[in-house]
């Protein structure tokens, strides 16, 4: 059995006045294995980014754990505590077109976190390590002095990719990494990530709209609707026996490359049920987890 | 026999800049007859939007420059219409559906105003006519409380409802044509699900033409009764959509259908990518424009650009591949099995 490498622990994550707050996530729990891809998905404004965003701290939380190795990770702790997790944990975030600064050359952003981090501080080691980093992610060593105006947006999230592998990390959190990008370019970067997981042992938070592309990536998918975890589940549970209502309306919107079966596609539409607090998530079969209450799972389970 | 309503006879747009003409289309030829819709697949700067812009005449000139071809509209050339004779030819006879609903609406007038506007320009009715015909969009386009809907203004609605809305000034003046460039893309895919259901629906009331931009290959399969498949200013497969989804032709369509994952077969293996990027367009290649990114490339796809050769009655492609002469390429295992998987599926469901 693989190690857990994240715990999460009802986290809830509100915004706004304290009276009347906006829950953008709603006490949700999973755990994510070493070297696995746990796929999040889930409509515009279901908390999926917001969870990403918790776990690597860019939020304090408003209640629940986050464990990151055993450790809480949003407990108080040292300045060299805080440098460590943070060079264990990276992002990659969604427009490769505003997550780069226009000012720094491809070689000075992804060696940004060496200087924070004080690595590498010979030129020629450094120099060397950024060449490694570019040559990883399918760029070569003379891409170091350009800017980021001169990389097309498949190049430019390639740089992205470099500087969260920078600091050797062991779990990165990808936010929605393809959306902005062509499919042939998607399909590129994409493979990239897994060959760079197999390499390297990572394990990923894949965020993601796409649920073709989520499917293929992931071991594991969560589903998530108005910040509540409603499934979760191997890819292939979720993608051919889905149970909530609400996955299964995700599933039948899905459009493939298949003019005959598209021909006869029908939508289900989802009608929001409200649980009352007895919803939980329950465990359907071995590592298939829906939410809701006891009655509404045996009717869903028929 | 069903009336062919736009004919697109070898167009060409340039661009002028500073580093040189942008031949960003590069002769296109298609034709869309009524009710049907053809969908424009390809990647960006392929020229599928400046095509579908060149169709509205919304290619600013300069630096835009109409450099060769008709685009004939009902027969009649719509290329050297005037501004003033074009006005009339949007919204009344051609409409067109943007991808990003929020910036497509006025967001200081009220959404009832932004379509009764519409009415009232190309249409000779009262204003309390133009109100009602509003209404009637609105509950067509299935937005609910269209009385209370038409007072409010576009950030009451969420994305779907607005991109509804926009569809709704599409259809104000009762266009024979529909050109819809990404009109989902912005949108989540169960709302998206439900705007291309509209589409189709409308379509089938109103025997309205649509012409699709996309790059979403699921979409395609979706909406679309022909694809035009385009590569650097050019079509490069042209068929019917089971033609290029079951019989695809063209090595660059290959790539962007095992750009794709199978859903369907659980595989696991790498995704067939498209190495490289597309070419400079102010200086296209000698021969044919994928030669270097296509692992199938032959010689003389160094030399000479091929014709578009033809496959069926309603099949074409533009890869030399398909000559006579050239060596037998099949089409890549992981694509053709996935095909075999699609075919046999549909055959065991009827």
């Amino acid at each position: 059995m693989a190690k857990k490498l994240l715990e999460v622990k009802n986290l809830k994550q509100y915004f706004g006045a304290s009276n009347n707050p906006i829950k953008a996530v709603d006490g949700i729990s999973f755990d994510i294995y070493e070297g696995e891809t746990l796929g999040l998905v889930g409509e515009s404004g279901c908390g999926k980014s917001t969870t990403g965003r918790s776990i690597i701290r860019l939020y304090d939380i408003t209640d629940g754990e986050i464990l990151f190795n055993g450790k809480n990770i949003h407990a108080s702790k040292s300045r060299k505590e805080m440098k460590a997790f943070n060079r264990d944990m990276q992002m990659i975030f969604q427009d490769p077109y505003a997550s780069l600064n226009p000012r720094m050359t491809a070689g000075e952003i992804i060696s940004e976190g060496f200087d924070i981090h004080g690595l590498y501080k010979d030129k020629k080691e450094r120099q060397e390590r950024i060449a490694e980093l570019l040559e990883a992610v399918g760029l070569n060593r003379e891409h170091a002095n350009r800017y980021a105006h001169e990389f097309s947006g498949g190049q430019r999230q390639r740089i992205g990719i470099a500087r969260a592998l920078s600091l050797n990390p062991s779990f990165i959190i990808a936010d929605e990494p393809i959306s902005a990008l062509d499919v042939s370019i998607q399909a590129q970067v994409v493979n990239l990530l897994k060959k760079l997981q197999k390499e390297r042992n990572l394990t990923y938070l894949f965020i993601a709209h796409d649920l073709s592309m989520v499917k293929y990536i992931s071991d594991r998918i969560a589903v998530m609707y108005r910040g509540k975890v409603v499934e979760l589940g191997t890819s292939d549970e979720i993608y051919h026996h889905p149970i909530h209502p609400y996955t299964k309306s995700l599933l039948s919107a899905v459009p493939l490359p298949d003019p005959l079966t598209e021909r006869i596609r029908q939508r289900i539409p989802y009608v929001h049920e409200e649980s009352d607090n007895t919803a939980t998530l329950h465990e359907v079969k071995p590592g298939h987890f829906v939410y809701g209450t006891e009655s509404q799972i045996t009717k869903w389970n028929k | 026999m069903r009336k062919k309503l736009l004919e697109v006879n070898n167009l060409k747009i340039n661009f002028k800049t500073y580093a040189g003409i942008v031949q960003a289309v590069r002769g296109v030829n298609f034709d869309l007859y009524e009710g049907e819709t053809l969908a424009i697949v390809g990647e960006s700067g392929s020229g599928k939007s400046v095509t579908s812009n060149a169709i509205m005449k919304l290619i600013p000139q300069p630096p835009g420059i109409y450099a060769e071809g008709q685009i004939l509209f009902d027969g009649k050339d719509i290329v050297p219409l005037t501004e003033k004779e074009m006005s009339k030819v949007r919204g009344n006879d051609i409409a067109m559906i943007f991808q990003d609903p929020m910036t497509a609406l006025n967001p200081t007038m009220r959404v009832g105003k932004q379509i009764t506007e519409v009415i009232l320009k190309h249409k000779k009715v009262s204003s309390a006519d133009a109100k009602a015909r509003a209404l009637k969009l609105l509950e067509l386009v299935g937005i609910p409380m269209p009385e209370k809907r038409f007072r409010q203004y576009p950030h009451e609605f969420s994305g779907g409802m607005r991109q509804r809305v926009v569809i709704a000034i599409a259809l104000a003046a009762d266009p024979k044509l529909l050109i819809a460039d990404e009109p989902t893309t912005a949108l989540d895919v169960t709302i998206q699900a439900q705007i291309l259901e509209l589409m189709k629906d409308i379509q089938k009331k109103r025997n309205t033409s649509i012409i699709f931009i996309t790059h979403d290959l699921g979409v395609v399969a979706n909406v679309a009764d022909r694809v035009a498949v385009m590569y650097a200013g050019q079509i490069v497969e042209y068929g019917t959509v089971n033609d290029i989804f079951y019989n695809p032709k063209h090595p660059y369509t290959w790539g962007l259908l095992g750009s794709m994952p199978d859903l369907k077969n659980d595989v696991k293996e790498a995704l067939r990518t498209i190495p490289g990027s597309p070419p400079d367009l102010t200086q296209p290649p000698k021969g044919d424009a994928f030669a270097p990114r296509n692992e199938f490339a032959l010689a003389i796809d160094y030399e000479m650009e091929p014709p578009m050769f033809q496959v069926s009655d309603t099949h074409f492609a533009k890869t030399w591949l398909l000559h006579p002469d050239a060596p037998k390429v099949e089409v890549p295992e992981s694509i053709s099995r996935r095909i075999e998987g699609y075919l046999k599926e549909a055959h065991e469901n009827g």
